[in-house]
C-alpha cells in the first residue's frame, strides 16, 4: 500500500513497517541535494517530528515522520551518495522504515491520486 | 507605509522574458523577479561556469554615472574619495577598482565598483542597496557632481574559461583586455560598457548594454554551445568559493573593512602616512584597525565534516563551551571544492590558518578549520 504525506514524503506499507521517502516533487523542489541526515537505528520519533534533513546546495530541509513508531532501519546509500535521492527518490533513495506504532495515523495519510491532485 | 512595501510588485529585469522561456525559477531578491536557477540546477550551473562559460542577469545592480560640474574628472574622484577609503584617483582611464562606501562609525554601507570612463566614473552598486546610495552620494556630493542612475541599462555577467571566445565572436577587441579593464564596445550595434571582472573567481566580463537590447545579447551570446545561463544559487556558491563577500550576508554597516579582511582595497596613498590619508567616513577607527588589527575577523572555513555549516551558525573554541568566538555568515556546499565551506566573523585571537574550532548545527557541534580564502584559485586573466 502506496500512501503519501502533505510534507511531501511516500510511505510504501507492508505490515506494520512503513518504508519512507521524499516525492519525486519534493526532490524537484529542493534541487540537488548534498548532504542528507537520518535518523539512529532505535529512534522513536512522533508522527510530525523532524526525522531527518537534506541538505542542498541552498538550504536545509527537515523530513518529518509521515507516523509514530520505531526507525528499524536506514538507508546509508543515500548517506553516501545524496544525489541519488534526485536520481531515484521512490525507488534507492528511500530514507528510513519505521514500525508503525499507531494504525489509525494512516487513515489521515493520501493515497497516490489525492496527492497528485493536490501538486497539480 | 511598510504595507504598501510590502505588497509592491516586483520589477524586472529587460532579461525577465528570457529567464521564462529558460524555464528559471524565479524568487523575489532585493525587490526584482530574479532568476535563482534553471531547469539544469544549481549543481550543473556551478560545475559548468568553472568548466565553461556562464551568463548572469544582474541588471537589478544599480548603475550610476558621476560627472564633474567642473568638467574636470578628478573633481569627481577626489570629491568620490570623502566617501570610500579607495585610491579613487589614482584609477586610470579604462580601469576599474572595487570600493567600500563606509560609514562614520568604519561601517561598510555597500561594496561597489568604481569605473574611469574617461569624462564620468561608472559606480556598480548592490541592488539592495541603490536607493541609499544614490540618496548618499547625492547628499554628500550632489554639490559639485552631476550624478545619475542609470535605470535604461541592463548588466550582463559573463563568467568562465571560455567566455573569452565565447564573446570575442561578437566582440573580437576583448581579447585584448585584462583583468579590471574596461572599454566602451560596439556589440551588435549596441555601445557597451565592458569590463574585464565578475563575481566566480573565474575569468569573465561583465556588460552594460542598453535595455533594449539586452535580450537579443543574451540569446546571441546563448547561441554559442559553452554558454548556459546561471542563477542566483550558483552565482552564491561560486562567490562564496572564490572567498569573495555577498553584502547583507559577510558585509553590514557593523562590519568594518579590516574585520571584513578586505583592507587590500585601501590603497597605500589613503593610509597613514600616505598623500591623502583619511577624509573618508570612520577613518580614524579603519586607519586604525590596519595598525592594530580589529577585534574580529572575517576568515575562510572548511569543515571536517559532510554537513553544511550556514549563515547564522555560532562558533566555538571546543565541543562544550558556552561563549561564542563567532558567526558563520555564509555557508554552503562547494560544488567545485566538493565539500561544504563557511565564511564567518572570529575573535582575532583565533583567526589563523589552521586553527581547529567548532561551529554548531541542529545542537550539534562541528569541527571547522580557519582556512585561507578563496577556496578555489582565482583565474583572473591580470596580463
Amino acid at each position: 500500500m502506496l500512501k503519501f504525506t502533505e510534507d511531501h514524503e511516500w510511505l510504501r506499507i507492508e505490515g506494520d513497517i512503513a518504508t519512507v521517502g521524499i516525492t519525486n516533487y519534493a526532490q524537484e523542489q529542493l534541487g540537488d541535494l548534498v548532504f542528507v541526515e537520518l535518523p539512529a537505528p532505535g529512534a522513536k520519533p512522533e508522527k510530525g517530528a523532524a526525522a531527518a534533513v537534506v541538505e542542498s546546495v541552498k538550504a536545509a530541509s527537515d523530513v518529518y515522520a509521515p507516523v509514530s513508531g520505531e526507525i528499524t532501519e536506514i538507508n546509508q546509500a543515500i548517506v553516501d551518495e545524496p544525489a541519488l535521492v534526485n536520481r531515484d527518490p521512490m525507488g534507492k533513495g528511500w530514507f528510513f522504515k519505521i514500525r508503525i506504532s499507531d494504525p489509525s495515523q494512516l487513515d489521515r495519510l493520501l493515497d497516490e491520486k489525492a496527492y497528485q491532485a493536490m501538486i497539480a | 507605509m511598510s504595507e504598501a512595501h510590502q505588497t509592491a510588485p516586483l520589477l524586472r529585469t529587460p532579461l525577465h522574458r528570457f529567464h521564462v522561456e529558460r524555464g528559471a525559477r524565479l524568487v523575489a531578491f532585493a525587490g526584482y523577479e530574479m532568476p535563482v536557477h534553471y531547469p539544469t540546477g544549481i549543481l550543473t550551473e556551478h560545475l559548468h561556469t568553472r568548466a565553461a562559460a556562464g551568463l548572469f542577469d544582474i541588471s537589478h545592480m544599480g548603475q550610476i554615472a558621476m560627472r564633474p560640474m567642473s568638467g574636470r574628472l578628478d573633481d569627481t574622484a577626489r570629491a568620490l574619495e570623502t566617501l570610500v577609503p579607495i585610491d579613487v584617483i589614482g584609477i586610470g582611464e579604462g580601469r576599474q577598482r572595487y570600493a567600500l562606501f563606509t560609514n562614520p562609525a568604519g561601517g561598510i554601507l555597500d561594496d561597489l565598483i568604481i569605473a574611469h570612463r574617461g569624462d564620468h566614473l561608472l559606480l556598480v552598486v548592490n541592488a539592495a542597496c541603490k536607493t541609499a546610495d544614490l540618496a548618499h552620494l547625492r547628499q554628500h556630493l550632489g554639490q559639485t557632481c552631476r550624478i545619475d542612475p542609470l535605470p535604461d541599462r541592463a548588466l550582463i555577467g559573463l563568467q568562465g574559461p571560455l567566455t573569452e571566445t565565447a564573446l570575442a565572436r561578437l566582440a573580437p577587441a576583448i581579447t585584448t583586455m585584462r583583468f579590471m579593464d574596461v572599454r566602451r564596445l560596439p556589440i551588435l550595434g549596441a555601445d557597451c560598457d565592458v569590463s574585464r571582472s565578475g563575481y566566480t573567481g573565474e575569468d569573465g566580463f561583465e556588460i552594460s548594454i542598453a535595455a533594449d537590447h539586452a535580450e537579443a545579447l543574451a540569446r546571441a551570446l546563448c547561441k554559442d554551445n559553452s554558454v548556459m545561463p546561471i542563477g542566483l544559487g550558483a552565482r552564491d556558491s561560486l562567490r562564496l568559493e572564490a572567498g569573495l563577500c555577498l553584502y547583507g550576508s559577510d558585509l553590514d554597516p557593523t562590519t568594518t573593512p579590516v574585520m571584513a579582511s578586505l583592507e587590500w582595497a585601501i590603497g597605500r596613498v589613503r593610509r597613514i602616512g600616505g598623500s591623502r590619508a583619511g577624509g573618508f567616513p570612520g577613518a580614524e577607527i579603519i586607519l586604525r584597525q590596519i595598525s592594530e588589527g580589529a577585534p574580529c575577523r572575517r576568515v575562510g572555513l572548511k569543515v571536517e565534516d559532510r554537513v553544511p555549516v550556514r549563515a547564522g551558525a555560532k562558533l566555538y573554541t571546543d565541543e562544550v563551551s558556552a561563549s561564542t568566538i563567532g558567526t558563520v555568515t555564509s555557508g554552503g556546499f562547494g560544488p567545485t571544492v566538493q565539500a561544504p565551506i563557511a565564511m564567518g566573523y572570529i575573535d582575532r585571537n583565533f583567526a589563523t590558518t589552521g586553527e581547529r574550532i567548532f561551529g554548531e548545527v541542529r545542537g550539534k557541534r562541528i569541527a571547522l578549520r580557519v582556512c585561507d580564502l578563496p577556496f578555489v584559485p582565482h583565474r583572473y586573466k591580470r596580463n
